[in-house]
């Protein structure tokens, strides 16, 4: 290939310009459709994918969510969250699986402070820590002891890369605290006792769902949500709710520069109509008063038993930030290891 | 260098190692008087766009990487291969890759060798399919693995969640390296010198490693520095199938994950860059002994 001066100076000038309309393909983000309607960036963990697209239907019948159409994206917690703080995506409603995934998008300036102020306190859906087990439970697991018996095969996703992996942790600390009172030795010896038997700590709740399914262990520690609607897709396994358990709170905001729509959206779900399709896909509500059944639920007209304890994350462990640096410290930054790293390298090690 | 790889053919890009070629030369082309400048205007522009093209993708991500890991200075590296959990999967990480690397370097250049020389039912069909493990995507290929060696494995071998299951994902994702830059080297091959050394008396064993091995070596070091790089990296494959045990079956990709979950983006740069010296001093070790294997044909 040979190219006279004057076509290579064309050339480089044609390619100059595709390279700059390559970077001035920036994400089109001022919301409107060809239609005239608003189009809504929601973005938001794996799990509640199915319950929203029934509620996003539902909320385009309404009056303020008339024409108001949504571009989706679900993905891990922590993806979807660094995704939008530091990877620039648009975004005008995001829904997470952990606070410290929305209060990140605090930090970066794109949430209001107040996100969290509201009746709910920003949660839109509520679901608790349970034990997953073989179809007909054939070791009669009943609860959080059972498990840590010798031989018992643990499946829990990995505190570290897993943001959600840490309210089964937090569940299966509380309960060794509860039945020890309060004795935080014992509780830590618990915690030894569960990564003994822990046989697989695949990277995401999704990924030990599938790793279970696939045959691996004995019990999967799982929320309930998924076990439900793992259920409603015919996979095969019970679940149990054990007797101490954890509520798992997902929060919700809208960003600072959404479109009002976005604000409107929010609303709509604490309407008994989007609380109730929240249900139907194993979640609990988060306003009184939502009926319905839910299949998969192990009884599903009583779908949402109560368990005798109910840890919370602000009451019992003084709220994320704070559990956050007690049990999940990696070490890095010259303070301790946290509690659950901790017990992590005593029990990797022994294992070698 | 860049532009031999851009192969810009009748562009006169610097001087070919062999400097007996000025015959072929178009005419009234030797007119350069100072060696500095020898690019063509449509070189130039090669080497523009290629330079643009690898700025972007690779060396400005990289160059990021190892400045996010510099803001700690040394205590940041110190800190980070201090933690016994992340030494430990330091070492199966790169552990295993070279065992991976080892086994495609003698697998990968049979199955070449098989595909190349042999003739035999359903050839083309396996050539088709040794391409499989890069067209899958690894979370598809970790399901398969773990279907086939976890515990409802039909062959009943219970390999998942061991340090095995690591190397059988990594071996898998591997596989096509080796067979892929073996292969058409094997091709090219004359197989008038193998005739002519076995005429002279040679047995077969002196000509795989007198004449074969020596004309294999460099494509064999550069699909095995492949093989390595990828093989350290690997996660997709290894999440569902290795159960990220500490200590275990933790691989660094998955220590890097950690660190960025819990916000230590310098830590995680500074493991990466770690990574990236192990894969340059083995790319670079690999080069060496490549060049000392292709000098003894």
């Amino acid at each position: 290939m040979k190219l006279t001066p004057q076509a290579s100076r064309r050339l480089a000038a044609a390619s100059l310009a595709s390279l700059v309309a390559l970077t001035a393909c920036s994400t089109n983000s001022d919301g409107a459709t060809a239609e005239g309607g608003v189009s809504l960036d929601l973005v938001a963990y794996s799990t509640p994918e199915t319950a929203y697209n029934e509620i996003t239907a539902n909320f385009a019948k309404t009056t303020e969510g008339e024409g108001v159409e949504f571009q989706t994206s679900y993905g891990p917690s922590g993806d979807q969250s660094r995704a939008i703080s530091e990877g620039g995506q648009a975004a005008d409603f995001v829904n997470f699986s952990l606070e410290g995934d929305l209060t990140r998008l605090v930090d970066a300036d794109l949430v209001a402070v107040d996100w969290n102020a509201g009746e709910h306190q920003g949660i839109v859906a509520d679901s608790v820590v349970v034990i997953v087990t073989r179809p007909g439970n054939p070791l009669g697991i009943k609860g959080w002891e059972d498990i840590v018996k010798p031989g018992v095969e643990i499946v829990s996703p990995n505190p570290g890369s897993s943001g959600g992996a840490r309210w089964n942790l937090l569940a299966a600390y509380g309960h060794a605290l509860e039945v020890n009172g309060g004795d935080e030795k014992a509780a830590r010896q618990y915690l030894v006792d569960f990564f003994n038997n822990a046989v697989a700590l695949p990277g995401s709740a999704r990924d030990a769902l599938t790793s279970f399914t696939s045959g691996v262990g004995d019990v999967l520690i799982s929320y309930e949500n998924e076990a439900i609607l793992a259920r409603q897709n015919d996979q095969e396994l019970d679940y149990i709710v054990p007797d101490e358990t954890l509520l798992i709170e997902t929060p919700a905001a809208v960003t600072k520069d959404a479109e009002p729509e976005a604000q409107s959206f929010l609303d709509y779900l604490y309407t008994d109509e989007a609380q109730a399709s929240f249900q139907k896909y194993g979640y609990r509500p988060v306003v009184d008063g939502v009926t319905g059944e839910v299949d998969g639920a192990n009884d599903p007209a009583d779908p949402f038993p109560t368990p005798k304890v109910l840890f919370t994350i602000a009451d019992d462990f003084g709220g994320w930030p704070a559990a956050a640096e007690k049990f999940f410290a990696d070490g890095e930054d010259g303070e301790p290891l946290g509690l659950v790293a901790e017990v992590q390298q005593e029990t990797g090690k022994l294992g070698e | 260098m860049t532009s031999a790889l851009l192969g810009t053919p009748a562009d006169t890009v610097g001087e070919p190692s062999s400097g007996q070629r000025t015959p072929r030369r178009p005419f009234g082309r030797r007119r350069r008087a100072s060696p500095r400048n020898t690019l063509t205007p449509g070189a130039g522009l090669g080497l523009g766009i290629a330079m643009i093209w690898f700025s972007l993708l690779v060396l400005i991500p990289l160059i990021a990487i190892i400045v996010t890991a510099g803001e700690g200075g040394w205590s940041a590296y110190f800190n980070v291969l201090r933690s016994d959990q992340t030494w430990a999967a330091v070492k199966l990480t790169v552990g295993q890759a070279a065992i991976v690397t080892l086994i495609n370097i003698v697998v990968g250049t049979i199955i070449a060798w098989v595909l190349v020389r042999d003739q035999f039912w359903g050839k083309s069909l396996l050539n088709i399919i040794i391409d499989v493990p890069f067209a899958l995507p690894t979370i598809v290929a970790g399901l398969v693995l773990l279907s086939l060696y976890g515990p409802e494995s039909p062959l009943g071998l219970q390999w998942a969640n061991t340090e095995r299951a690591v190397m059988l994902a990594l071996a898998f994702v591997t596989l096509p390296f080796i067979v892929r830059t073996v292969q058409p080297v094997l091709e090219e091959l004359d197989a008038d010198v193998e005739e002519a050394a076995a005429s002279l008396g040679a047995r077969r064993g002196t000509i795989l490693r007198r004449i074969i091995l020596p004309s294999l070596a460099p494509a064999i070091a550069a699909g095995a520095a492949l093989s390595f790089s990828r093989a350290i990296s690997e996660y997709g494959s290894l999440v569902l199938l290795s159960g990220n045990l500490p200590f275990r079956t933790e691989v660094v990709s998955v220590r890097v994950l950690t660190f960025i979950e819990n916000g230590n983006t310098q830590s995680a740069a500074a493991l990466a860059s770690v990574m990236l010296a192990v894969a340059l001093v083995v790319i670079v070790a690999l080069d060496i002994v490549q060049r000392k294997v292709a000098n003894r044909g």
